[in-house]
């Protein structure tokens, strides 16, 4: 799979290449992500948000927490304060994705390349970008964004237009397929580094400990992911410097 | 509705895209400290295992069938860990196990 080093962002390998590759590792965030837009498109169309009205939102926003909220405060005719600080809030994780992603650029990398990448910064683009040996070809996540997004955008219009036209056993099944791409990306390291290991199963022990415990339970998802991931990644960067960093 | 809908899309949009590209405007050059270098290296794993579990469990239509994704995910990724792969056996599995679980 991803065989590329750190030559192929300046010299060495064209980055047409590294575009298909990005290609082809979008198909399955594309099919996740129809299922999911799928749902979200659905519960658009229940405050009557219209098909491009609900384009618009997935093209823009790119985000299935962040646009459930938002749909939300349409819906309830929430003030523009609140939509900004319920957008803040819910979405602050991809502010940790994209200081770590800035550091995976080469330094020669152009400021417009930059700000398109952070476009691309969603869960799973921001998670196969990650596990790119060396620099990061940014061309490589703008492929996977292209077929992603045109998947994110067509699931959101279907599930506005024709709510069930997707079987739940269908759409049950595609749902997994962004949790196989986590464990695809976090699993392999940890078969080589038993440090490593130990902090993937300690991030999910955690996470598993958030969601039972009274009170605790209570702090929404967002909110968990980075509470965790500052507390667990800050520890292990304390007890082990990275030697890739 | 209507155009107020436009407006707070907008809004919500030029929001989330903020927090998005604000590091990559502050972090032009690389970080020189080893703890935020580590700590940024170790990032994606802890976020990425966070969001998987339990979240797995209920992403289906039963339990059952999210803790047999989880394992099958696993699985396949120890022993080849391409994305497609992975993500696909995972997908096949849920749903060969729902056409008996889910009435």
């Amino acid at each position: 799979m991803l065989k590329n080093t750190e030559n192929e962002s300046k010299t060495g390998r064209p980055r047409s290449a590294c575009f298909l590759r990005g290609l082809r590792d979008g198909v399955p965030i594309a099919m996740g992500y129809l299922a999911v837009a799928f749902t979200l498109g659905i519960t658009a169309a229940n405050i009557d948000m219209t098909a491009v009205q609900s384009f618009l939102m997935s093209l823009g926003m790119v985000a299935s927490a962040g646009e459930y909220a938002a749909i939300i405060l349409i819906g309830s005719a929430a003030g523009v304060t609140e939509m900004i600080a319920t957008t803040l809030i819910i979405n602050l994780r991809y502010f940790l994705m994209s200081c770590s992603l800035s550091q995976k650029l080469s330094p020669d990398e152009p400021m417009w390349k930059r700000c398109l990448l952070a476009y691309c910064v969603t869960d799973e683009l921001f998670g196969i970008s990650s596990a790119v040996p060396g620099y990061l070809e940014p061309v490589y996540t703008y492929g996977a964004a292209v077929v992603s997004v045109a998947g994110w955008c067509l699931g959101t219009v279907l599930g506005v237009v024709a709510g069930d036209i997707l079987p739940v056993r269908l759409a049950s099944a595609m749902n997994v397929a962004l949790y196989g791409m986590f464990l695809a990306i976090i699993i392999p390291p940890a078969k080589k580094s038993s440090f490593m290991a130990g902090l993937v199963v300690i991030s999910m022990a955690a996470s598993y400990v958030f969601t039972v415990i009274p009170v605790i339970s209570d702090i929404s998802e967002g909110f968990r992911i980075i509470i965790l991931t500052v507390i667990i990644a800050g520890a292990a960067a304390f007890i082990r410097p990275a030697e890739e960093a | 509705m209507g155009k107020n809908t436009y407006t707070a899309l907008l809004i919500m949009t030029l929001t989330i895209y903020a927090i998005r590209v604000i590091p990559f405007v502050i972090f032009r050059r690389e970080i020189k400290n080893k703890w935020v270098r580590s700590f940024l290296y170790y990032v994606p794993y802890v976020t990425l295992a966070v969001m998987t579990f339990p979240a797995i469990l209920n992403a289906t239509s039963s339990v059952w069938s999210g803790t047999l994704a989880l394992a099958v995910g696993i699985t396949v990724a120890l022993i080849r860990g391409d994305l497609f792969t992975v993500a696909i056996s995972a997908c096949i599995a849920v749903f060969l196990l729902e056409l008996f679980l889910v009435v």
